[in-house]
């Protein structure tokens, strides 16, 4: 595309000076020593197979990883040093691999391209004014208000491409931009970067690419292998240097001499066609309807036994659909489909032991091995368990495994773990492979002998494929294809006939040329328009630069609140659960929590039967704490029932106790109380001891008159605060800091994990948002959430709970306000130790409601604490919230007699701020 | 149904886990360090209750009053002033302020019956009501004794003997551990299925099991046995070393039995994790959704505060909850040390709620996977 590039300008500086570069990942050595320079300007490609370093050298590059041996110099200056990074990052855009990896699928077009103007600190108007042009040029304006997720994957790619261009880069480093898209969106999205490097003949490309055709069009190349650089140059010199005629031919020349005797060429003997009539798959007026959207329509096609099917398509036109169906892991809506002359059941066991499937994207176990993963299929497939063994030798041979067996599949790059599927696919020598993209982000060898795999299987063990692939070349290998659009095959028939028909002989003109049809046929709302070049005039001011350089930017800060914000709003059920579930909690725990101890079950073994023993029996009986239950017959009845549990009393009346009581001798009642619960125990044993008293008491007023009734002195109790001791007053307040705890923690913590584990947190790396900026932005909507819960809780305690609310309100919330930031930035400071959701869960759970309901004062006051937990109880936030709680709703107590615990909340702050900032990391390890 | 599925798919489950260094670190956590600490921490029900007295006597009635009151159950006395009372209630530095009036030993001896004033900050239930009946028998021991060198008074020879049976001494520690072993456990059961399963949908990984000769039943009883044994195994761990040997907690019953009701309410619970994962769509909902249904749960089992004590409904409801039996059975057997006679309808409960959970999140599952 631009064989009329530019001269080679010596006079510029290489954009990218790489010495001595290395890296690996624990015991694997990703890069070797590298030593490159790559000239400013151009457009520059990075070919060579799998894993062998292109993705590890351009996330170096790009910043997002931290060097480990070597110096990178990108734009004049070193990548190590953090103070270039934060200059140049302004200048650097980057699309990491996989389709929408660093995109946010419940946001819109519009606001995903929105997120990353504000991160480089654009004004509104500037944004706008750059968001319609890039949407313009790429085709994507008429699907502004669409969420990422639900675009093809080729749109995915054009909106990450607008996400990296908003910034007017001097560097865009491209990651396999095209893997997994379609022909015509791949040709529409080369179109737009020539339109654009045509606008900034400044800006350095760099691409890597797994695609030799896509490769000729670049003004330089990098071939790269097995962590080394085996050559660079210019296309046509790398094809001088080799001998060789095309890029495939050239760089298998450029590869050491044992790994090029891998290589053969792909040969696929013809078919026989005698057995036409052995139908394999069939599918008849298959439909698939999700809602009112048609996905699969009206598709008809039979596959012949050992046929090779191809399904070509563009992106999300109901290929992968089709392919569930057959799979049984979709219901067709209408018509029928039909494997091995069987209807689809999902519940056919049997047929599932002749199918071998391969999904579009990784879906095999990431935290077993290689040969766990092959292992486990095999018995989960039943092979006798003494072959298991060598078949996944012979597996791991043939899909050149051996070497990574027992590698974990993450530490491998794409496409290995593609072949590892392919492996797992086939792994029970079934009669079907229905394959979903397999090739996908797979090398050129690769690829070749995985299709000399495929003929074989068809050929020689009659294994019938039914493949869908984006690759023209492999397209040409199948023995038909079907041409899919729109839910609809347009056409059907053996690929040199299609290409005859409409392509000249070529394939993806006949392709690209019926797709235009289709698409020009359906409506065209859904096309792409042909790029329409805009002059960016109003660009040119160089808004990149605005704030880059500063600490803090509270611009950059709220795009991060403001997707957080949009992310929450999209997700309605998550900010409901966070609300009503408040409520319902602090209603449970609110009646639940009870302190005041009553209907005590209890039972009486009276051995004596008199007036005296019953009336003493009946005070316990009577009061509102106990309630009695039958009589206990003997010592074992005693036992048996107190051992159930059924007791928490018993009491022991000896015999002759009324005489004794009327003469005047000792006697002695016996009480038992059970210890299991110990704080029920403790209540029982007071209320006990009361009730003894005051029996006594009226014992004394019978026997020696009035005189004994006025006590040597008086104990005035007065209980402050809650004079009618209702426990919902005592917790209530005390239950509003742990739901003001737990919920906004768990929810913060999830929100950072959660792009760890999805990826986008590669934006955080590459963009020039600062730490404190990103914490504190994603921060706030969870402040202002738990906010709107602490009105709730509040509202909730008053006039429902009825806790009268007695001090200065403003205090209130003044310490709820400083609370909600403490319990989210803790969240925030877990996340960074956390890398998976499930850990991130159990930990924030933890973490949380244990110090919430036993160290904070919420039963036990904090002052009575022992050990680590009183340590706790002292610093942990919740206790000084609930001091606070407690005084303002009970104590009738303003901010002047709070001081204590508000200063407490106040150094709080900035602790757990720092701590955030010090463990987070800006780039990837 | 095939048990070699089965088997095949818990040890994949359990290798997922060891590749997990973080959750590993955690579960040990929770069933050391956290269940450790937490038991230490329980104060006896009055433990260096604050109490400040504020003497306006200073006679020798009041002072032997004021030295009365020693640690463990309360801190040393603070003398304050009359004017220091209120300010310091309200900051929460008191429980228990004792206002001896001026003049008292005069009054005592003349048998005016002078009024002492106890006033308790009644927002701390826990020590409001035990912690005045303690400071008003040691009020009463010394008044009675200052004034038995005056005058001899004869009371009923009534004596009550009351003993606190399985734990003598009241020791809330014990009581603590256990209760912390029941809330992890059941924290740990229901994040460590359910939290797996989201995660296998999240990768894609379920679709790919869906396409094999496996069948939801097959999946679902994996991920039970093999999360309920790493539990189970962590539990009994922690009972044995943790609560036996370092916290030195008697346990009355038989830890087998014991161990095998942790087994049927593991069966209950991992069941409800699976529930509650096809309930929720993403992670963040998971989690949010786990802390609506593990609150509730641990605070009206029972555990917390008596179930006695609770609303008539509360107690009906949770008969329904897993839980609330499975409290019951720990504590009939490890401090009553019932045994099997005692507890088999607790166990068949279990049972019951198990099996009803088990065939309720199997239908959700199946239609999860649809």
């Amino acid at each position: 595309m631009n064989n009329e590039s530019p001269e080679p300008r010596s006079s510029v500086a290489p954009v990218i000076r790489l010495e001595g570069v290395g890296l690996h990942y624990g015991a694997i050595r990703a890069l070797d020593r590298i030593a490159l320079e790559i000239p400013a300007e151009r457009m520059v490609g990075l070919i060579g197979p799998d894993g062998v370093g292109k993705s590890s050298l351009l996330s170096l590059v790009a910043g997002a990883r931290a060097i480990q041996d070597g110096r990178v110099h990108v734009l004049g200056g070193d990548m190590a040093d953090a103070a270039h990074r934060r200059r140049t990052c302004p200048q650097i855009a980057y699309m990491p691999q996989g389709l929408g990896k660093n995109l946010y699928p419940t946001l819109s077009v519009f606001e995903n391209v929105d997120f990353f103007g504000r991160l480089f600190g654009h004004d509104r108007r500037e944004r706008e004014e750059r968001i319609r042009q890039l949407l313009g040029n790429t085709g994507l304006a008429p699907f502004a208000d669409r969420p990422a997720g639900k675009l093809s994957g080729g749109m995915k790619q054009k909106l990450g491409l607008c996400c990296a261009l908003i910034h007017d880069p001097d560097l865009l480093i491209l990651d396999e931009p095209t893997t997994g898209v379609d022909p015509l969106s791949r040709r529409q999205f080369w179109e737009l970067i020539d339109e654009i490097r045509k606008d900034r003949p400044g800006m350095s490309v760099i691409v890597a690419t797994a695609y030799m055709e896509e490769a000729a069009r670049f003004d330089w190349l990098v071939a790269m292998n097995d962590g080394h650089v085996l050559a660079t140059g210019t296309p046509a010199e790398l094809l001088r240097q080799t001998g060789t005629d095309n890029l495939d031919a050239a760089f298998i020349a450029l590869l050491p001499e044992e790994q090029r005797r891998e290589h053969r060429e792909v040969v696929i003997p013809p078919r026989a066609r005698d057995r036409d009539d052995d139908i394999a798959i069939e599918a008849k007026h298959l439909t698939v309807r999700f809602g009112d959207f048609t996905a699969v329509d009206n598709v008809s096609f039979r596959i012949a036994r050992g046929e090779i099917f191809g399904f070509l398509g563009s992106n999300g036109c109901g290929k992968t659909t089709t392919m569930k169906v057959l799979t049984g892991l979709l219901p067709a809506s209408e018509g029928d489909a039909r494997l091995l002359g069987r209807e689809v059941d999902p519940r056919d066991m049997d047929v599932r032991h002749r199918v071998g499937y391969m999904s579009q994207a990784f879906s095999l176990y990431s935290e077993l091995t290689v040969r766990q993963n092959l292992e486990l299929h095999a018995r989960l497939f039943r092979l006798a368990s003494e072959t298991i063994d060598d078949r996944v030798r012979d597996m791991a041979g043939r899909f050149d495994l051996t070497k990574v067996i027992d590698a974990l599949p993450d530490a491998l790059p794409l496409g290995v773990r593609q072949r590892l599927s392919l492996a797992v696919a086939m792994i029970h020598a079934p009669d079907i492979l229905i394959l979903d993209e397999p090739t996908s982000g797979v090398d050129p060898v690769a690829r070749d002998g995985f299709w000399q795999i495929l003929s074989d299987l068809s050929r020689q063990d009659s294994v019938t494929i039914f493949v869908s692939t984006h690759f023209m070349n492999e397209a040409e290998r199948c023995d038909r294809i079907s041409l899919m659009h729109a839910g609809k095959v347009m056409i059907s028939d053996t690929p040199e006939r299609i290409a005859a028909r409409r392509g000249n002989g070529s394939l993806e003109e006949a392709f690209v040329a019926y797709l235009k049809d289709a698409i020009a046929a359906t409506e065209t709302t859904e096309t792409a328009p042909a790029p329409q070049v805009a002059t960016t005039a109003t660009a040119k001011t160089h808004g990149a630069m605005h704030g880059a350089l500063r600490f803090f930017d509270p611009r950059r800060m709220f795009a991060y609140t403001q997707r957080e914000a949009l992310e929450l709003k999209r997700d309605p059920i998550r900010a409901t659960l966070a609300i009503l579930g408040s409520l319902i909690l602090m209603f449970v725990m609110g009646y639940g929590i009870n302190m005041d101890v009553e209907d005590l079950s209890f039972a009486a073994m009276d051995r004596d039967d008199t007036t005296v023993s019953r009336d003493y029996i009946l005070q316990i009986a009577g009061s509102r704490y106990f309630t009695e239950l039958a009589p206990i017959t003997d010592y074992d009845d005693l036992d048996r029932r107190m051992r159930n549990g059924e007791l928490s009393l018993a009491i022991e009346i000896p015999p002759g106790f009324g005489r004794d009581v009327a003469r005047g001798s000792n006697v002695q009642i016996g009480a038992w109380v059970d210890g299991a619960m110990p704080s029920r125990a403790e209540t029982v044993r007071s209320y006990v001891q009361a009730m003894h008293a005051t029996w006594l008491a009226q014992r004394a007023r019978q026997l020696y008159g009035n005189a004994a009734t006025t006590g040597d002195f008086q104990l005035e109790v007065r209980f402050l605060y809650n004079p009618d001791i209702r426990s919902i007053v005592a917790m209530a307040p005390a239950v509003i800091p742990i739901l003001l705890l737990i919920i906004p923690a768990i929810l913060a913590t999830l929100s950072v994990v959660r792009e760890k584990e999805l990826g986008s947190i590669i934006n955080f790396y590459v963009t020039p948002v600062t730490r404190i900026e990103f914490l504190v932005g994603k921060q706030l909507p969870y402040v202002a959430l738990a906010m709107l819960n602490f009105f709730l809780l509040t509202a909730f305690a008053v006039f429902v709970f009825r806790v009268p609310f007695t001090g200065s309100f403003v205090a209130f919330t003044s310490a709820a306000l400083l609370y909600v930031i403490i319990t989210t930035a803790m969240g925030l400071v877990i996340s960074s130790f956390m890398t998976s959701q499930i850990a991130a869960i159990f930990a924030t759970a933890l973490l949380t409601m244990i110090p919430a309901t036993q160290y904070s004062g919420l039963v036990d006051p904090v002052s009575s604490l022992q050990g680590a937990g009183a340590i706790i109880g002292r610093i942990y936030p919740a206790a000084h919230f609930v001091t606070i709680t407690r005084g303002t709703f009970s104590k009738g107590l303003d901010f002047g007699d709070l001081s204590g615990p508000f200063l407490a909340l106040l150094v709080t702050i900035p602790v757990l701020l720092s701590l955030g900032v010090a463990f987070l990391k800006k780039q990837a390890n | 149904m095939r048990s070699g599925n089965i088997v095949q798919l818990g040890v994949k489950e359990l290798r997922g886990l060891v590749r997990n260094p973080m959750m590993l670190a955690l579960i040990i956590y929770a069933f050391t360090v956290s269940i450790y600490t937490a038991s230490r921490a329980q104060p006896e029900t009055l433990n260096q209750a604050a109490l400040a007295i504020v003497d306006e006597d200073k006679s020798p009635a009041a002072t032997r009053i004021i030295t009365a009151f020693s640690p463990p159950y309360f801190a040393v006395p603070r003398l304050i002033s009359q004017s220091d009372m209120m300010s310091r209630m309200d900051a929460g530095l008191d429980t228990f302020a004792l206002n001896i009036p001026p003049n008292f030993q005069r009054d005592l001896l003349a048998q005016r019956s002078p009024a002492i004033q106890l006033n308790v900050d009644a927002t701390r239930m826990s020590q409001a009501f035990t912690g005045s009946g303690y400071i008003q028998s040691i009020v009463s021991d010394e008044v009675s004794e200052f004034l038995s060198r005056y005058r001899s008074a004869a009371p009923l020879p009534i004596d009550l003997a009351l003993r606190a049976r399985f734990n003598p001494e009241l020791n809330k520690s014990w009581f603590g551990a256990i209760n912390n072993i029941i809330s992890s456990v059941t924290m740990l059961s229901i994040i460590l299925t359910g939290a797996a399963l989201i995660r296998e949908r999240e990768h894609g990984t379920i679709e790919h099991l869906l396409v094999m000769p496996v069948t939801p039943f097959e999946v679902m009883a994996s991920k039970i046995w093999s999360m309920g044994l790493v539990v189970l195994v962590a539990a009994s761990v922690s009972l044995i070393f943790v609560v036996q040997g370092l916290l030195a907690v008697r346990i009355g019953g038989s830890v087998p039995l014991f161990l095998c009701g942790t087994a049927l309410y593991l069966f209950a619970t991992t069941s409800m994790g699976i529930f509650l994962a096809t309930s929720a769509g993403t992670m963040p909902q998971f989690g949010l959704l786990l802390m609506l249904v593990l609150m509730p749960l641990q605070m009206l089992s029972g555990a917390t505060t008596p179930r006695e004590s609770m609303p008539e409904l509360i107690q009906n409801i949770m008969l329904a909850a897993p839980n609330t039996h499975f409290v019951i059975m720990a504590q009939a057997i490890l401090f009553r040390g019932a045994g099997l006679g005692v507890v088999w309808p607790q166990l068949a409960a279990l049972l019951v709620i198990g099996g009803l959970l088990f065939v309720l999140s199997l239908r959700r599952f199946r239609q999860f996977l649809r």
